[in-house]
């Protein structure tokens, strides 16, 4: 069993956990943090390196280090895990974050518990990425949630009590349509003579395809992961659980479990339902055209620079699952980098937020001025944050938008073009939000004076700032580069269902 | 007669000698050595539950022409029952040895150890008749259980409730088994399904008669609108008594309602049964749900939870199949550990406090970091949250619902599902109390006994490992595999699924 690479992803952290519950002081927790992350990005580079070379080798299964090891056997499920470039993008991402996280909390208080959760939330963002057994998956995925409750009812700030309850709340009232959705899609599988959770094997056997069935199971699916990726209307959970939650947390929630919910529709709703998506798709174009519209107009009128961000999530993963109804190569291509971009910039962004609110005590943008002067550091960083986010080139923003934009207008009906057209907008209100904060918030006059006596970010919060604009940029400078990494996924299977391309 | 058909009622043999070697020492042990009586039965009561899951006592087989059944699935339900007897048993020495109790704490393991004999036999009954004593023989003892506490007064009235319901429920139940025997003319569970296999299973005198048997059993079950004495009985009786109620009393009740609906009333599943268990479930979890969030005394609180629990329970009974009965018995093993933990903390910190009010577990993370510890994992456990033991139960009631595969049953589980989620939200409200709240401290830190925190250590392990480990659900399951092949549903699956 250990002899599996993709196995690790779920066993350091579990080692992790064990050496914090018995670590004696903070010194102690942060070596065994700082240790298991670089470990994990260790092993996710590693991974990245050996997929690559796997591929150029000239393997093309469409998952590449698969095992299967039996669990509950009367009702066929078992731990399977296996991966292709998608989830290869996405386990990087997920360390990269874990491993800036670890410190943007380097300070926080009662570090035990805190860290205790955080690990236990980032053993449920490896485990699904690493899964291909619906109901490993599926149990992964709410192991990912309930840490999410305690990390903001107990460090968080604000209006916390109510925010956790909601973001609990409603995430796993998701959950629901989707543990309906998985157990419909088990019942209604045969392969070699018997029900199967397997997802290479449903979407090999194309069992799904041409039953009634698809039309229950893909919406279910799809509302299920998708109030995760925040579409409009379920995603008021977002603004507030971000907004209330400590730095690390907002960091990994906006950068990776927000990712699980567009990672999910694209990994069981479309793959193994493409039929159903293909013509329910348009339900849910509407729906999260206006999360990427709505989004961004919405963080245009807010104050607290939380807020501000949470908004541009919604906006910047709406256009994620926007980009997978596309249903086409480019811009399911755009959909895959526009989660890695966003993942990175956001997390960027609340690091960034939580070292600004560590000082000067607020988050509103009226109570502050002049940073720029203040604290150079941290205030360059934001300017370039923001320039990603808003899609400057040589940033990741720039290539994933692009890429979804040019691949939503390979379709050449009005409906498509329309809303499109109308996603687009957004890039120019993002713009807007993000320039007026910038010249509010780091030049313009120092607003209040004591702020002046404020210092610039500790070497920790260098590390962790750096580390992520590193990654942003290389993004946007090798696009490439990523793109060879997924271009596998999308096998002719989903196109040939659906009869595009 | 053949006197060795006895030999196949091992398990209920070895409950009765159990029984009287607690009685013989209560009865005759010099007064300074009564004492030592708790951890006796205790230790007795472990090494026949252990000698449960040995080979001698797997292989049970039916006696005496079929009004007594034994299989695989009917040992192993037994033994799930007894792991709970024997953490409520642990759980108990230390309140059956405060001052009020102590004079009479050896009837306490007495009665309890009667009750779970008169549940023995409602399970293995194969006859009516057996099955109606067996029913009788667990509530008697249980409404003296729950009068226990002598000194208080809602201790009593809490027993006359439970006495009052109980009998009636009995009286509803016999009047609905007099119309069974009028259509059947037998009261043998496989002579009534034959007659109705025969017979034509639908028709006016059928429906009512399984109305009645339905209601009385509701009443065990607390199925809503059969629910209304579990708050008060819960919350007056003794902890240690409520805790045995609450899963030891519904969870034989559940298995002996399928064995009951399956085997004898198969054959009307379709027309008759399953519509009114589909309603019942609906009303139960939803009605459960609701009551249960605006509770602020832990008990009621707890109580208004089991009656939702009973109707996810019930998810099981309804879905017709060998994975639903494996499901439906793993789930009883996961609500024992979950709950009992649960009230292991409760128990423990009404010992030290004599407080059982939500408001005084404000805080408790920060004085008795353990207690709190164990009652979120019981609270997480029981809303369904992985990787603890509770998620897979309900994942797999669902998954053996939904293999019956008609629609009105994904809108049945959809229901369920919807309805785990107003569950969590009251199940996060204890969390939040323990956890998040910023109020001061109601309980200052003390220390646990010995046992109770061996109580609570056990619940802790089968809350984390029981889900995790998949040999105890395949374990069940295989049970149930041999055990449906064995004739003890057979019947009812070659009718419903041909």
């Amino acid at each position: 069993m250990l002899g599996n690479i993709l196995i690790y992803f779920v066993v350091v952290p579990i080692l992790m956990m064990l050496g914090i519950y018995l670590s004696r002081n903070r010194a102690q927790i942060r070596a065994v943090a700082v240790t298991g992350s670089l470990v994990l990005l260790g092993i996710s580079t590693w991974l990245v390196c050996e997929y690559l070379r796997l591929r150029a080798a000239g393997f093309d299964a469409p998952m590449l280090f698969t095992d299967t090891w039996c669990w509950f056997a009367p009702l066929n499920i078992n731990l399977a895990v296996g991966v292709d470039g998608v989830s290869v993008a996405m386990l990087m991402l997920s360390s990269i974050i874990v491993f800036a996280g670890s410190f943007a909390s380097w300070e926080i208080p009662q570090p035990k518990a805190f860290f205790l959760w955080l690990i236990l939330l980032s053993t449920g963002v490896f485990g699904f990425f690493i899964s291909i057994d619906l109901f490993t998956m599926f149990m992964f995925y709410e192991v990912a949630l309930i840490p999410m409750y305690l990390l903001i009812g107990v460090w968080g700030s604000g209006n916390k009590n109510y925010s956790a309850m909601k973001l609990t709340l409603m995430l796993m009232g998701g959950s629901a349509f989707l543990m309906l959705g998985l157990i419909g899609i088990y019942y209604n599988s045969v392969v070699d003579g018997e029900h199967t959770w397997n997802i290479v094997k449903i979407a090999q056997s194309h069992c799904l395809d041409n039953t009634g069935w698809q039309y229950l199971f893909f919406p279910l699916t799809f509302v299920g992961f998708g109030v995760l990726g925040a579409m409009f209307p379920f995603h008021t959970w977002s603004p507030d659980g971000h907004a209330c939650a400590p730095t690390a947390v907002s960091m990994l929630h906006a950068g990776v479990l927000m990712k699980l919910g567009g990672y999910g529709c694209f990994r069981v709703a479309i793959y193994l339902m493409p039929q159903a998506a293909n013509e329910l798709a348009w339900i849910f174009l509407i729906l999260t055209g206006i999360s990427v519209v709505y989004g961004a107009f919405s963080a245009c009128v807010q104050t607290d620079l939380k807020y501000i961000n949470a908004y541009s999530s919604v906006s910047h993963c709406g256009l994620v699952l926007f980009a997978i109804l596309m249903l086409n190569t480019t811009a399911m291509t755009g959909a895959i980098m526009q989660m890695l971009s966003h993942g990175l910039m956001t997390a960027l962004f609340f690091a960034l937020i939580g070292m600004i609110y560590g000082r000067t005590h607020t988050r509103d943008i009226r109570l502050m001025g002049g940073l720029m002067k203040i604290m150079p550091f941290l205030a360059v960083c934001y300017v370039i944050a923001g320039l990603a986010s808003l899609g400057l080139p040589g940033l990741s923003g720039f290539v994933s938008e692009m890429t979804i934009f040019v691949g939503s207008f390979e379709h050449t009906d009005f409906f498509h073009r329309a809303f499109t057209i109308a996603a687009c907008s957004s890039i120019v209100i993002t713009a807007v939000y993000i320039l007026r904060v910038v010249g509010k918030l780091l030049f313009g006059p120092v607003y209040d004076e004591h702020h002046l006596s404020l210092t610039d970010a500790t070497w920790w919060e260098r590390l962790s700032t750096v580390t992520l604009i590193i990654c942003v940029a290389a993004i946007g400078c090798f696009p490439n580069f990523f793109v060879d990494l997924i271009k596998f996924t999308f096998s002719s299977r989903i196109f040939a269902a659906i009869g595009l391309n | 007669m053949d006197y060795s058909q006895f030999l196949s009622m091992w398990q209920e043999i070895g409950l009765l000698i159990v029984f009287l070697l607690t009685f013989f020492y209560d009865t005759f042990a010099p007064r300074k050595a009564l004492g030592a009586i708790g951890g006796l039965t205790c230790v007795l009561f472990a090494i026949f539950t252990g000698f449960g899951f040995t080979g001698w006592f797997m292989n049970g087989s039916d006696a005496f022409e079929g009004m007594y059944q034994g299989s695989m699935a009917i040992t192993t339900i037994k033994n799930i029952l007894n792991i709970g007897t024997l953490i409520v048993l642990i759980q108990s020495i230390k309140w059956a040895d405060s001052d009020f109790v102590r004079v009479r704490r050896g009837e306490f393991y007495e009665l309890i150890l009667l009750t779970l004999f008169g549940m023995y036999l409602m399970i293995s009954a194969g006859h009516f008749l057996l099955f109606v004593i067996g029913l009788e023989t667990a509530s008697l003892p249980l409404a003296a259980l729950v009068a226990f506490d002598k000194h208080r007064y809602e201790s009593h009235e809490a027993a006359v409730k439970y006495v009052l319901t109980a009998v009636f429920s009995s009286a509803v139940f016999l009047f609905g088994l007099s119309f069974v025997y009028g259509i059947a003319g037998t009261l043998y569970y496989d002579g009534i399904a034959a007659q109705l296999i025969a017979g034509g299973a639908s028709g006016t005198m059928l429906i009512v008669a399984l109305a009645f048997v339905i209601s009385g059993f509701g009443f065990k079950l607390s199925l809503v609108p059969f629910h209304l004495w579990t708050a008060d009985v819960y919350q007056g009786a003794p902890t240690p008594v409520t805790s045995y109620l609450s899963v030891i009393s519904k969870g034989s009740a559940a298995f002996a309602f399928l064995v009951v609906l399956w085997q004898a009333f198969g054959p009307a599943y379709p027309q008759v049964w399953e519509w009114m268990l589909y309603a019942l479930i609906i009303l139960t979890i939803t009605v459960g749900n609701l009551f249960a969030m605006r509770q602020r005394n832990l008990k009621r609180f707890l109580a208004f939870s089991s009656v939702s629990q009973a109707g996810y329970i019930m998810l099981g009974v309804i879905g017709v199949n060998e994975l639903s009965m494996t499901a439906l018995m793993f789930y009883i093993l996961v609500y024992i550990f979950s709950n009992l933990g649960a009230f292991g903390v409760i128990g423990a910190v009404e010992r030290a406090t004599g407080k059982v009010d939500m408001s005084a577990y404000n805080g408790l993370s920060k004085t008795n970091p353990r207690l709190a510890f164990t009652m979120m994992l019981a609270m997480f456990s029981l809303a369904g949250i992985p990787p603890f033991a509770g998620f897979f139960s309900k994942f797999f009631i669902f998954t053996g619902a939904l293999e019956v595969g008609t629609v009105a049953m994904y809108v049945l589980v959809f229901v369920a599902l919807v309805n785990t989620i107003i569950s969590l939200y009251y199940y996060l409200l204890v969390v939040k109390a323990m956890y998040i709240s910023e109020e001061e401290p109601q309980v200052a830190a003390f220390t646990s006994t010995a046992s109770e925190r061996l109580g609570m250590a056990v619940c802790l392990c089968g809350i984390v490992a029981l889900g995790i480990a998949s040999p105890v659900y395949t374990y069940i399951y295989n049970a149930v595999n041999t055990s449906i092949s064995n004739d003890i549903v057979a019947s009812l699956l070659t009718v419903i699924i041909p």
